[in-house]
């Protein structure tokens, strides 16, 4: 069976750059919009790139602001400077 | 020359490693005496990770950053009188459940957290439980200073914390959490960390703050969202727990096997009070708790599992009957407090006929063929003047708390029984899943608060339903029975009433 790795944001001014970043760097993502939340998921892994949320910001943005906008997720979590992952692979 | 910033990982490390040392004046098993007699072996307390990394000096700023923006949005509630603009005076009673039967869990997980961070000796899971054990006090506060607002104005707020520890529904979650707590720090934090963070909270949290947003409660939809990016974090320190104790030692498999069989199934059991806010007290729905037990447990736990089977562990007992509850837990539970409305601090209805063709469409193997009908006897007997009420104590099961009104797997139109003996006394249970419970740890069960059980013992009051409603602190005839007529529904008329007018 497929293992899905899940997000899930706020639907809010913050977060919609995040989710955009998403999106754009994850082939394949699926998208589930509730009231108030989005979910994304997508088979295996989600990345989110520092670089391509910057970009869409304007401004330094450190991963760890994740915690402002999250609301769930579902992989197992990988995060340093530039990246953080969610994923069901053990390489 | 400045001092090149360093990475988060190295970051991570100083912040949190080195932080502890060996005790001289006392043995160490003195000062940590909890942490062995759970029967988990640990080897090297230093193998645990944090995969979030998250250091006390930004927890205090992103914590501050939620809440300066959490209550922003509480002062614009209140300051624009946002209870007049839910979908409906209805959905109220949705956060009366919440505010009696779940926040007090917020306190008594912050107390949980503090007790587990103390005892276990290692550092790193120490930092995450004190990070946990504030993130749930901080949960308590804003629940009860979100909900004050709404307190103003409608019934079944004001005694909440009086009634967690009375009332005979409330016990449900109460006594989970009694149970968690007055276990050892290890199965806590599988039970809690794990089985409830992890597997199951995402039910509570996404779809019910989902639908709060829906009904125009920003107010609830905001500290459930703020509480729920805490959650997150929760999530990878439940998940933390189950493979750091997998991987130092094999022995400890079968011990973290059975607690998530234990805590998953109780955890089930406690989340039929949401199921039935999201099918029957949402007045604006998002999804059915069929379909979201879909999402957050089939698909989201399976991935899990699999995960996990690596180091042996297997898909929680009994997960496949509660995915065939998951067709009838909600009608099921909404029936009982619908007899029982005279007991309960919220109110009840039955549903529109819009509202049972959803459950149609939502439910199609089992709402038409087994709750239809009986919704609409009890329209029948409301409109000849007798509204059903159930007017006898019900057998509670001793485990879960809940009364005995659940059905067999594969045949919903009989009831579950199962029972066991134990030092001469007879117990009773709502399932296979309970009865393995209690079968499992008969010493503690036995001890349990059954609220029906006290009642009848003499120790709740009185012997009349009158008396025991005086001991809950029960305002009767605005906190209890059904919608219509209730004063909820009289100022909820007359502010609608009001804007009409000047509409024009």
């Amino acid at each position: 069976m497929v293992q899905i790795a899940s997000i899930t944001f706020q639907n809010t001014d913050e977060a919609r750059p995040i989710i955009e970043a998403v999106k754009a760097d994850n082939p394949g993502l699926r998208v589930m919009d509730m009231p108030g939340a989005v979910k994304l998921d997508r088979d295996d892994s989600i990345v989110i790139r520092r670089e391509s949320v910057e970009e869409r910001i304007g401004r330094d943005w450190d991963p760890q602001e994740l915690h402002l906008v999250l609301v769930s997720m579902a992989g197992n979590v990988d995060e340093d400077d530039d990246t953080f992952t969610l994923s069901w692979s053990h390489a | 020359m400045a001092a090149k910033k360093l990475g988060l990982k190295q970051r991570y490390a100083l912040m949190t490693r080195g932080l502890d040392w060996e005790t001289t004046y006392q043995p160490m098993d003195e000062v940590f005496p909890f942490d062995k007699f759970e029967g988990i072996k640990i080897t090297d307390w230093s193998k645990w990770e944090d995969p979030f990394r998250l250091t006390m000096d930004n927890y205090w700023k992103f914590q501050a950053e939620k809440e300066r923006k959490l209550y922003a949005v509480l002062d614009s509630f209140a300051q624009n009188n946002g209870q007049m603009g839910v979908s409906d005076a209805k959905y109220v009673n949705a956060i009366k459940l919440f505010l009696t039967g779940v926040s007090p869990l917020e306190y008594q997980a912050h107390r949980g957290f503090a007790h587990a961070g103390r005892h276990l000796r290692g550092v790193g899971p120490r930092v995450a439980a004190q990070m946990q054990s504030l993130d749930e006090l901080r949960h308590v506060q804003t629940q009860v200073h979100t909900i004050s607002q709404y307190n103003k104005y409608f019934d079944g707020f004001a005694e909440f914390r009086h009634m967690h520890d009375r009332v005979w529904y409330l016990s449900v979650p109460k006594s989970f959490f009694d149970d968690a707590r007055s276990a050892g720090p290890f199965e806590y934090m599988v039970a809690i960390g794990f089985a409830f963070e992890y597997v199951l909270t995402n039910l509570l949290f996404v779809p019910f703050m989902s639908g709060a947003a829906y009904n125009g409660d920003m107010a609830t939809v905001t500290f459930g969202f703020s509480a729920q990016s805490d959650e997150s974090r929760h999530m990878t320190l439940g998940i933390e727990v189950i493979k750091f104790l997998l991987e130092q030692h094999p022995d400890n498999l079968p011990i973290v096997q059975k607690w998530v069989d234990k805590w998953f199934w109780r955890g089930h059991r406690v989340l039929g009070l949401v199921a039935m806010m999201m099918d029957y007290m949402l007045p604006k729905k998002v999804m059915s708790w069929k379909e979201a037990w879909e999402i957050y447990f089939t698909e989201a736990g399976g991935a899990l599992f699999q995960d996990l089977e690596r180091y042996g562990l297997r898909v929680p007992k009994y997960a496949d009957v509660a995915t065939a509850e998951a067709e009838h837990m909600s009608h099921q539970n909404w029936s009982i407090f619908y007899q029982y409305t005279h007991a309960a601090g919220f109110h009840t209805w039955l549903p529109s006929d819009e509202e049972m063709d959803w459950l149609s469409e939502k439910y199609p193997n089992t709402f038409d063929k087994y709750y239809r009908p009986r919704y609409e006897m009890w329209r029948e007997m409301e409109k000849d003047g007798k509204r059903f009420y159930n007017n006898a104590l019900p057998q509670l099961c001793t485990t879960c708390q809940i009364p005995m009104g659940y059905t067999e797997p594969g045949d919903p139109t009989t009831i579950a029984f199962r029972s066991s003996e134990y030092k001469g006394d007879r117990y009773h249970f709502c399932s296979d899943g309970c009865k393995d419970i209690f079968d499992n740890e008969p010493e503690k069960f036995s001890q349990s608060w059954l609220p029906v059980h006290q009642i009848f013992q003499g120790n709740c009051g009185g012997a009349t339903v009158p008396d025991v409603l005086a001991w809950y602190n029960m305002n009767v005839g605005a906190d209890n029975m059904d919608q219509a007529g209730s004063p909820d529904q009289k100022i909820w008329d007359a502010w609608k009433t009001k804007q009409e007018k000047v509409a024009g």
